[in-house]
């Protein structure tokens, strides 16, 4: 079962709090080390693209949302997925090819949706899932209610047309839709500072008329405020925020990824910074957490992810017969 | 009773009006769409009728609005969306073939896409060749899409209420040179099926495969062509996905000849994939002649009229065309 996605307020506001927020970034970091095993070991085919270093982003965000807030993610979105409560069983399961996987055996690792958690899709098309948000936004402005949509991307995305299209929709239209640029410095092996000549990405924002803020990345309650921030701003009807979160990957692109672009220095030293470590001496120099709380949530997510791997690997495969039908969905339901 | 004659134009607003009314979630969206009324004065007066909420128009920005036609299509809305012409889907096919087609598919099935994407399709109006094309072809060799090319009033405002009411992505290329044209259409609401295709004229010399503004224009060689003896039957392939071979096969069946006629071009060409299904069946062993398409050429459009007119199936060569295919080699 999902844990309890709905904990929202601010990571530090309560030992609740700060357990929350540690359990998840530990479950993600747990999840996707367990996915690396998998994929070296050979149990599971294609590619997959991990957010290692990246948790305090999805989890920062979805502290500030409902679970009626929806999002859309990327082709980097364990973490997104996560964070917003879907399964981790059904997960791994589409990981490995099974029936019971979110998608069917028919996604993978960059298509997987949680309608229940909100969760509208990752996407495999860099920027793909920009202008989906903005739709999704539109839909609850229209339909009158106060739900916001998140759309997670990368740095890469900022330089597609459809991230400017959506943001520009987003602005005239004042809907409540939060882009959240996760920029961890690689769009696949080129920098920022080869693609882009702004420093800030959050600059972006300023030329559809909106407000564009910068955060630390890996400081889960500085992600958290600002999307506090920004979904009050949104719930209010009064627009869109460009929030950019600077993060790093600890691991490559994808599975090819040799690392000839980075150096090890810079690795390491991103490692230095590393969110999950600092939240926990965080957590503990402000009393919301001790040692002992903190190696139990490690070793609780250990055990959760290996029960998931667990179950999802006796599960029945997907099936082939099943694939022509699901192509269309039938009229009436 | 007289029958009640409006334009194809109409029929599409009309439909697009009875939906609104009877569904709170049907919205269109578009360039121009609102005061302007539509480059082709399709929207006409449903921005006065149902506000610039529902009528929303947007700027020139063909990728943001059909990917966020899809967002809406995915949190329960029906929209319309209204690319000016068909042509600059291309600006949007990321949202068309990469999202809205395979969303049901890939992301296993809880969530779909149910918006309606219109588009002015083909030549004819020196709009030259940005302007002029006819990319059925595109959306039909993409799993997950439906398109129709309603070929009538009648036929567009059944295709496109139908359109409305299906839970998946549905393509309607709407040729820019039948706007105007007009015909009988009911005023109470009616389906046309996706995917059943129509036998529009009875005949027994040979048949001619048409769709959109090609059936017209057979239809209108066909009276020609029975002044001269040859009774030709029209199937309009009304539906290019799903696509139903039916009636085709059958009036193949019965003529031994089949002339297939599109306004696109002939390389992979969208009769290429009928001609094949032909081929592939036992209408295959009724044939007497060899299979002739009659396309568009392999070129842009061009812009000057002679040159326009010389590139796509005009009535003449319909008519040339029948009576080789009649005749026999």
């Amino acid at each position: 079962m999902s844990a309890n996605p709905l904990l929202m307020g601010h990571p530090l506001s309560s030992t609740e709090h700060a357990r929350h927020a540690l359990l998840y970034m530990w479950r993600i970091r747990k999840f996707e080390e367990a996915v690396e095993d998998l994929f070296g070991r050979g149990m599971m085919h294609g590619t997959m693209h991990l957010s290692i270093g990246q948790e305090a982003s999805p989890t920062g965000m979805c502290m500030a949302l409902t679970l009626q807030d929806q999002i859309t993610s990327t082709h980097r979105g364990h973490g997104h997925c996560i964070a917003k409560g879907a399964d981790l069983t059904r997960m791994i399961a589409e990981l490995l090819g099974k029936k019971i996987g979110y998608c069917g055996g028919r996604g993978g690792s960059m298509h997987i949706a949680d309608v229940e958690t909100g969760n509208l899709g990752a996407n495999g098309i860099v920027a793909g899932g920009i202008p989906i948000a903005a739709g999704a936004a539109l839909a609850q402005k229209m339909k009158g209610n106060d739900n916001v949509v998140v759309s997670f991307f990368g740095d890469g995305a900022t330089n597609e047309g459809a991230f400017h299209e959506a943001m520009n929709l987003a602005a005239i239209w004042d809907l409540p839709v939060i882009f959240v640029c996760e920029n961890n410095k690689y769009g696949m092996s080129n920098s920022t500072e080869f693609s882009m000549r702004i420093e800030h990405i959050s600059e972006r924002a300023a030329s559809y008329g909106f407000e564009g803020v910068t955060v630390d990345g890996n400081d889960v309650d500085e992600v958290f405020q600002a999307a506090a921030d920004a979904v009050e701003k949104a719930r209010a009807g009064k627009g869109p925020t460009l929030i950019e979160c600077l993060t790093y990957r600890h691991k490559g692109h994808s599975k090819s990824d040799k690392n000839l672009y980075r150096t090890k220095e810079e690795i390491e030293d991103w490692k230095t910074k590393d969110p999950i470590g600092r939240f926990e001496h965080k957590a503990i120099e402000a009393g919301a957490l001790n040692q002992d709380q903190v190696d139990a949530i490690t070793e609780k997510m250990r055990d959760a992810v290996r029960a998931a791997i667990t179950e999802a690997s006796s599960a029945p495969d997907s099936d082939p017969a099943e694939l022509l039908a699901s192509v269309y969905r039938e009229a009436g339901k | 009773m007289t029958e009640r004659i409006i334009t194809y134009a109409e029929a599409i607003r009309e439909a697009i009006g009875q939906a609104m009314e009877t569904d709170e979630n049907v919205f269109m969206l578009g360039e121009d769409i609102g005061i302007y009324g539509g480059a082709f004065g399709v929207s006409g007066d449903l921005y006065q009728r149902f506000g610039k909420e529902r009528i929303l128009d947007t700027p020139i920005s063909e990728l943001g609005i059909v990917g966020a036609a899809v967002g809406a299509a995915l949190v329960g809305m029906k929209p319309i969306v209204e690319i000016q012409f068909s042509d600059f889907t291309a600006q949007a096919m990321d949202q068309i073939v990469n999202q809205a087609a395979k969303i049901h598919f890939m992301l296993g099935g809880e969530l779909s896409v149910p918006m309606v994407l219109r588009a002015p399709s083909g030549s004819g109006t020196g709009a030259a060749a940005q302007h002029s094309q006819s990319l059925e072809t595109w959306f039909a060799h993409v799993p997950g899409l439906k398109v129709v090319m309603p070929s009538s009033p009648y036929e567009v405002k059944g295709l496109l209420l139908a359109a409305l009411d299906d839970p998946n992505p549905v393509i309607v290329l709407e040729h820019k040179l039948l706007y105007k044209t007009s015909g009988h259409v009911p005023e109470e609401q009616y389906r046309i099926p996706i995917g059943v295709s129509n036998k529009v004229r009875d005949g027994k010399a040979l048949t001619i495969v048409a769709s959109g503004v090609m059936v017209s224009r057979s239809l209108e060689a066909a009276e020609t062509l029975s002044g001269m003896g040859i009774e030709v039957e029209i199937i309009d392939v009304r539906s290019l996905s799903p696509l139903d071979m039916g009636p085709i096969n059958e009036s193949v069946k019965k003529t031994g000849k089949v002339m297939l006629v599109q306004e696109a071009p002939n390389h992979v060409g969208f009769m290429a994939e009928v001609a094949a299904r032909i081929a592939e069946g036992e209408a295959l062993y009724f044939l007497t002649e060899p299979v002739k398409r009659l396309c568009g050429m392999d070129v842009p459009i061009p812009y000057a009229p002679q040159l326009e007119k010389s590139v796509v199936p005009q009535l003449d060569d319909i008519v040339a065309a029948a009576v080789e295919v009649n005749r026999g080699i």
